[in-house]
This record gives C-alpha cells, structure tokens and sequence, in this order.
C-alpha cells in the first residue's frame, strides 16, 4: 500500500483521540496566545461604556440552550459583569424555555462578585413563550408581556422598573443567542420601535450578522467564544472564553494540516491513479 | 363552508389588519392590536403542550408495537416523568437549588454540551476526508476557510498581522455581500408567501396538501 492510500485510509478514530488531545493540553500547559479586540465587539464595549451610570437597564436576553454553552455563556457572563462594575442596572430575559436555567445561574455567578441586590441593580423576569409576539408586545408595554418577574415578584414593584414602559426606556437590548434570535430583534425591536439592539451568537452564526452591523442596524457583535475573549480582554476579567483560546487556536490549526494533508494525499493518489503517456 | 371559508375568511382579515395596523397610531386600531398579540402569546403557550401530548403519542406507539428501539421510549417517558415531576414540586417558580433545577443543572446541560461538543471531532474527521481542491469555487472556499479559521483564532495575530485583517476582510466584503443577497432574496420570498397566505392561494396550512 502507498503512502497516500495509508494516510486516506487511516482509522478515524485516530484523528478524534488526536482531537481530544489537542482540546486538554492547552488546558494543562497554556500557551497565551494574545487575543486583539476586533470593531465588532469594542462597539458593544463602547455602547456599554457611554451610557451614563443613572442609565435606565440593559435589557439581557438569553436566548440559548445548553449545547451552545461552551461558547455563549461567557458572553453573558462578560456583560453583566461590565454592567455591573459600572452601577448599571441588568434586566435578564429569556425567550427559550431552556435558557431559564441557564439564566439563573450566570445571574448568580455574576451577581455574588458585585454588591448588587435584586430587583435594584438586576432582575430576572423568566421565560415567556412566543418569540415576535413577545418582541412586538414589549414594544407596548413590557409590564402586560411580563407582569410577574421569574420569581412571581410583580414587575411594577422591582425598583429597577422603575420609569421603564416600553423600548423608549430600554437603552440597550443585547440578545446572546444560539439560533436566529437576533433576526428577529432587528425585525420586531429594532425596525418598528427603534430598539438599540447587539448581539452575541455563536461562531458559525456570526458571519449572518455582518449586514445588520454594516446597516448600523445592530450596534455592536460578540461572535464565538473568540467574541467572548475579546470582550474578557476589554472588560480585564479574562475567564472561560480566553481560556478556551488555546485550545481553539490548536484544533483550528490541527484542523488545517488536516485538510492540507486530505489534499495532498488525494492529488497524489489521482496522479497514482492516471495511466502512464503512451509512446509513440 | 365552516371548514374551507371560515378559516380562510379569518386569516385574511387577520393577515390585513397586521399589515394595516402598522400604519394606523390610533388607539382602538393599537389596542386591538395588543389583544391580537395577547391572544398570539396564549395560542404559542399551548404549542408546548401539543409537543409534549405529540412525543407521548409517539412513543407509546413505539411500546405498543414491540419497536426495535422502544428501549430509548422507556428513557423518554422516564426523562418526562423525571422532569414533570420535579418541576410540580414548585409548581410557582423554580429557584436555584430546587429539584428541576438539580436535575436540569447536572444531566439536561452536561447531555447537551456533550451532544454539540461531538461536532467537533466529525468536523475534524469529515475536514480530513472530504473538503477536496477539486475545483476552482471549491479551492476559493478551501483558501477563505482557512484564512478565516485561522484569523479567528488568536494564533493567526501570532502567524501574520494580515491573516486577522484578510478575515476581517472577507467576512466584511464577499460574505457581507452575498449575504445581503440571500437576505433580500429571502425577505421578498416572506412577502410573497405572506400574501399568497392571505389572499388564499397557499393553503397547505389548512393541511389536505392542496
């Protein structure tokens, strides 16, 4: 057997123990890899950064299941806790009925290293079903979409809601989101109401938003994990998502020389294949 | 007449008046637009419940008829019971630390992570395989693909300065452009289906295929 027929024939199993490999190391020996805040992600950054510290709250929806975790949690993370070093007030919302949990927890990592109290400085209002006629009725009057906070409280007694009716009292939406929630923002929050939207979606997600940023229809994207490590590096408090930079920086490239490899075994093995030039 | 006309009749003024209201401030127009969305939000509640009455149905039929893998509709019905049960615990909310939220913090996340974290080792495996220079558009995506996973990755500021800026360039120029297509191409589909919906000429929604 030739060598491009022992590489194209190798038993997969080898590349996922080889994967696996290249996952853990990073974890054990990091390598540091320095990560550059890219226009996308520092424009959520300033948005934040320039509402003042009396602001009326960020609107945070979490709109994400637990396969999207790894990439997403971080960024809800990064936020609140940028939001709350700067006394802003955080409002968390989920539209996917997974993302209460999800939710609750990231509240309370976040929340335990701030002084914030609930219902002055965050507040969590649950799940709600019905994705555009949540976004549409919010614009109304978010109290008749969401008259109880998760936690049964009615909203009009949590002191954060104070003043704050509709989207003209919301000075920042920000949707971290697993499939195409942001979509909808830009079409049912953003378009008819005017509601300053940002976004945080996974990795093969990102490239869907471009548009919306370039029409300054969306102020600001954290787009994967690499997002999240931005925004950790912007805010100084790196966590997960510049921990798992390491990592990502070795299977993206391990992924790569596999490609490369593919190739070269496949051009070698076509030119292996053609019949030899007959002589005259 | 009740089962063709009525709902086509209600979803013809429904489809009009949503596209009216938009364009009409006054109060009785916008308060009924507000019911409208009430009654929107109640009807999608309901959809969970039909999902769940729909996976029993499925499943049970699978126990009744001895299916091969009527093992897995064992582990379904155990999964609700678990999840329902623990849930009615308190019924009025679920705070952190209770039972659902035990149970959905410690199998439901680490199942889920586990599920979508397998991508990456058949992403690797079918990359090796199948992603081919054989033609001259499949070369492009084979060069801007690595370009991009390389610039997406704090290893490729490491690499060459331009690696981030060729990604950023790609993703702002050719990506952003056919995107932009794709989007309107499928903003003017919406519409069309929208209106043929409205004016009656899809029906598939009423079923019968017609």
């Amino acid at each position: 057997m030739r060598w491009f027929d022992r590489l194209l024939g190798i038993d997969r199993r080898w590349i996922f123990l080889a994967i696996g490999v290249a996952v853990v190391i990073p974890f054990f020996a990091p390598m540091g890899f320095p990560v550059v805040v890219t226009e996308p992600v520092r424009r959520l950054y300033d948005a934040i950064e320039e509402l003042p510290s009396d602001s009326k709250p960020i609107f945070l929806s979490m709109d994400y299941a637990p396969a999207t975790t790894p990439e997403l949690d971080p960024m809800s993370l990064a936020i609140m806790r940028h939001a709350f070093r700067r006394g802003l007030p955080v409002v968390v919302m989920t539209l996917h009925p997974a993302g209460y949990g999800l939710a609750q927890r990231a509240i309370a990592t976040a929340a335990e290293e701030f002084d914030v109290e609930y219902g002055v400085d965050y507040a969590f209002l649950g799940f709600h079903p019905g994705i555009a006629a949540v976004m549409l009725g919010m614009g109304i009057d978010i109290q008749n979409v969401y008259a109880e906070d998760a936690y049964g409280t009615p909203v009009a007694d949590l002191p954060i809601m104070e003043g704050v009716r509709n989207y003209d009292d919301v000075p920042l939406l920000v949707s971290i989101a697993g499939s195409a929630y942001p979509d909808s923002w830009i079409s049912f929050a953003y378009q008819p109401y005017g509601q300053r939207v940002a976004a945080g979606v996974t990795a093969v997600m990102a490239t869907d938003y471009y548009p919306y940023l370039d029409s300054g229809q969306m102020v600001g994207l954290l787009g994967g994990m690499r997002g999240a490590a931005e925004y950790e590096v912007l805010i100084e408090r790196h966590d997960k998502g510049v921990r798992g930079m390491d990592s990502q920086s070795v299977i993206h490239v391990f992924i790569i020389v596999l490609v490369v490899l593919g190739n070269i075994a496949y051009f070698a093995q076509r030119k292996g294949k053609r019949p030899a030039p007959q002589e005259a | 007449m009740l089962r063709r006309q009525l709902p086509l009749a209600l979803c013809f003024i429904a489809g009009v008046f949503m596209a009216v209201q938009y364009f009409i401030p006054h109060s009785s127009v916008q308060d009924f637009y507000q019911r409208l969305l009430d009654w929107l939000m109640t009807l999608l509640a309901f959809a969970f419940l039909l999902g769940t009455v729909s996976l029993i149905k499925v499943h049970f039929h699978k126990i009744r008829n001895r299916a091969a893998d009527r093992g897995f509709s064992f582990v379904v019905f155990f999964g609700l019971a678990l999840t329902l049960g623990t849930g009615f615990l308190h019924p009025e909310h679920i705070t952190p630390g209770s039972p659902f939220d035990v149970v959905f913090q410690n199998i439901q996340i680490p199942i889920e992570a586990t599920m979508f974290s397998l991508l990456a080792f058949y992403i690797a495996s079918a990359a090796f395989r199948a992603f081919r220079a054989r033609t001259l558009e499949a070369t492009l995506l084979l060069v801007a693909a690595v370009i991009v996973m390389l610039g997406r990755v704090p290893i490729g500021d490491v690499i060459h300065e331009g690696i981030p800026a060729a990604t950023q360039w790609i993703l702002n120029v050719p990506n952003l452009a056919a995107k932009r297509g794709i989007m309107i191409g499928v903003g003017l589909g919406m519409m069309a289906t929208a209106l043929k919906i409205i004016l009656g000429i899809e029906r598939a929604w009423m079923g019968g295929g017609d």
